[in-house]
């Protein structure tokens, strides 16, 4: 068998996979934080929490409705982003005048309440949640082992990636959201209402990450701090694919996720810093990531 | 750093030097530290809380005339932040013994400051067996579990029915380390091999790539030298990527009953475990759990929180017995006294340290043979005492002569 640095090539073939999977799951997530800093610029530390909030609403509608995975897919993302759509017109609307600073504040503290409350009530140590039937089981691919589960994630989001990169940036609606965000007042002079465009697209990225969050439920524990643990390394995924940049945040998503998986195979100690070291250089070379433009 | 303190026997303010002649400042603080809110929180955290006042109450406080506080506070599992906060308990808030204390390197620290302030530390939840071992010291007592006992009871049950060759997944810091080296230690001295083992960074939420290593390393048995969150999410996902299918096995070198609860029987039948407690095992431990349970939004209690009641019973005994609180009085006091509480059943405390009592090895029940939430395990062994625990000349502990 064939090795690269004294690891067998299939092996490596194997963890790249796992990689992209992972990186499914940043893109998904950095994606939602891209679309509310580029279009609100909202430095959404909620994020986290949301995602929770889609694996609980997941758990939710299985063991007290009885719907099962398929339905979370479609409810859990607009039940979240509709509390979304409160948070922002209750609170965040409030700030868009004010630095940055109040936002990420407001949202930071939001998460900490968020995670509390549901910390107080379903415990620390997690809910199980199971695969759905139809996804159960798994392909022998010769230099691995892919559960059916995986593949799915891998597919679905990158159909949810680039649908919405397609909407932001190919379509007339999107063109309007980028319009309202450069120039708010001649937008709403073409008789558009572009607080309401605001509030949506801010539901939309909570939805998103809720979306993430049922995605993960079968495949993480679902448990209060899922989210806190995630979205420091999302975070890092945004500053590097540059604040705000659709694509780029996509881009990098899967990349880093690859970066981490062969991580784990040549020195595993490294792999939950790996991500914050390639972010400190890329700050130090491009400082407003690498798909930035400066603003 | 957050913390809150609670009266428990405020009504008996007026105890004017009868049985706390020697007791500092007419008051004996414990203070029980641990995970409030991160991934031990459940196995031990607030139940833990509930577990001492439930030793305070038993142990009637309150009718004896002696004053018992309990302060809490949440280390987040970081040593330096357990380090602050036990520096200022001993120092600003007059705490008398430290109890409980998960994550083994927040015990290490916490227990170096209890031998510099020379006060008392009594861990439950934290599992290192250095703290009798190299670590020891006079004024610390290892309560309910180690490192060695898990490796003893679970690693030579499953090098026996045929696992013996070994695959560790370790969470990398103090904890995984000492487990991983007592259960090679068990697996190598019974015949058995480690074919790999992968370093995981604590909490780790993503275990893909590492059974992915595990998988092709083809070793029959995969050991999980981790704990909480990190074991049940290495199962959940394991499960996941067929590894049990493919005729491998896991091996829970520590795993509390809420992280089967949480796993689901589903996923985690068959798992193979050592304990020092359940509540199913005889009348007083049903008993005792029942009451627990209704303390503590119906959960049973773990091992952990079990140990935390055992323990601040023996120690306020202890605390009457030599009428005094002071830190090495007491724990000396303590291993002088044998234990016996409706949690442990009888046990006595070592030189070393070591509280010794019989530790069980059960197996998890298939969802089939369940009568419902908290109905688990099934016993598969007890190992007496006197064999549950590393001997006590093997330790390396200075005050064995």
């Amino acid at each position: 068998m064939t090795e690269i640095f004294g690891v067998p090539t299939q092996a490596l073939f194997g963890q790249l996979l796992i990689g992209l999977i992972n990186g499914s799951f940043y893109a998904l997530l950095s994606l939602g934080l891209a679309v509310i800093f580029g279009l609100l610029n909202i430095i959404n530390f909620t994020h986290g929490a949301q995602y929770m909030m889609g694996a609980f609403a997941a758990w939710f509608l299985l063991a007290k409705l009885g719907l099962g995975y398929w339905w979370a897919l479609a409810l859990a993302p607009v039940a979240v982003g509709v509390t979304g759509v409160i948070v922002e017109r209750l609170m965040l609307a409030r700030l868009y005048k004010l630095d940055h600073l109040y936002g990420l504040l407001l949202t930071f503290g939001l998460a900490l309440v968020i995670q509390g409350l549901f910390r107080h009530e379903f415990g620390s140590s997690g809910l199980p949640y199971a695969i759905p039937k139809a996804l159960e089981g798994g392909t022998n691919l010769g230099f691995m082992y892919l559960p059916n589960y995986r593949a799915w994630v891998i597919f679905a989001s990158l159909v949810v990636c680039l649908g919405t990169w397609f909407v932001i940036e190919k379509t007339r609606l999107g063109a309007y959201l980028r319009a309202a965000t450069e120039n708010p007042e001649l937008v709403r002079a073409f008789g558009i209402n572009v607080p309401r465009m605001i509030t949506l697209t801010y539901g939309f990225g909570v939805g998103l990450a809720a979306l993430a969050g049922v995605m993960a439920a079968p495949i993480y524990t679902v448990s209060p701090q899922m989210g806190a643990d995630l979205i420091i390394v999302v975070f890092a995924v945004v500053v590097i694919g540059g604040m705000g940049s659709i694509m780029g945040s996509i881009v990098t998503g899967f990349a880093l996720g690859l970066i981490e998986g062969l991580t784990k195979v040549f020195y595993p100690e490294a792999s939950n810093t790996v991500i914050f070291i390639i972010m400190a250089i890329v700050l130090m070379i491009r400082p407003a990531g690498l798909f930035g433009a400066a603003r | 750093m957050k913390y809150k303190r609670s009266l428990i026997a405020a009504a008996v303010a007026m105890l004017a030097g009868t049985a706390g002649a020697q007791v500092s400042d007419g008051v004996v603080k414990i203070g029980v530290m641990n995970d409030q809110s991160g991934t031990y929180a459940d196995l031990a955290g607030p139940g833990s809380v509930v577990a001492a006042r439930m030793a305070v109450e038993d142990f009637g406080a309150a009718k004896k005339g002696m004053k018992v506080d309990i302060l809490v506070a949440d280390h987040q599992n970081k040593p330096d932040v357990g380090s602050t906060i036990a520096r200022q308990w001993f120092d600003v808030d007059k705490v008398d013994v430290i109890m409980d204390v998960p994550t083994s390197s927040v015990v290490l620290a916490v227990n170096q400051i209890a031998k510099e302030k020379n006060k008392a530390l009594i861990v439950s939840t934290g599992a290192t067996s250095d703290l009798t071992g190299k670590a020891c010291t006079p004024n610390a007592i290892h309560w309910t579990y180690d490192t060695w006992s898990l490796a003893n009871g679970t690693g030579s049950a499953v090098v026996k029915t045929g696992g013996d060759t070994w695959f560790f997944l370790t969470a990398d810091y103090a904890f995984g380390h000492a487990l991983e080296r007592d259960t090679e230690a068990v697996v190598l001295k019974n015949g058995g091999k480690v074919v790999g083992k992968v370093r995981h960074p604590f909490p780790a939420s993503d275990f893909s790539s590492f059974l992915l290593q595990a998988q092709s390393s083809k070793a029959k048995v995969i050991g999980l030298a981790n704990a909480g969150a990190d074991t049940t999410n290495a199962i959940k996902q394991g499960a996941e990527f067929g590894i049990v299918k493919g005729g491998q096995q896991f091996a829970g070198l520590l795993v509390f009953l809420t992280d089967v609860h949480a796993l689901g029987l589903d996923k985690a039948q068959g798992l193979l475990l050592t304990e020092a407690f359940y509540w199913d095992l005889n009348p007083q431990t049903r008993a005792w759990s029942e009451r627990f349970a209704k303390l503590h939004k119906g959960a049973k209690p773990t091992m952990a929180q079990a140990g935390v009641y055992s323990a601040t019973l023996h120690y306020l005994k202890a605390v009457e017995a030599a009428k005094t609180d002071d830190g090495p009085k007491v724990i000396a006091q303590m291993k002088k006294m044998p234990s016996e509480d409706a949690a442990f059943g009888k046990g006595r405390v070592r030189q070393d340290g070591r509280h010794v009592h019989d530790m069980y090895l059960f197996e998890v029940k298939k969802p089939s043979e369940s009568k419902g939430p908290w109905d688990y395990y099934k016993v598969r062994a007890t190992i007496p005492a006197e064999q549950a625990f590393r001997p006590e000349s093997e330790g390396g502990c200075p005050l064995v002569k």
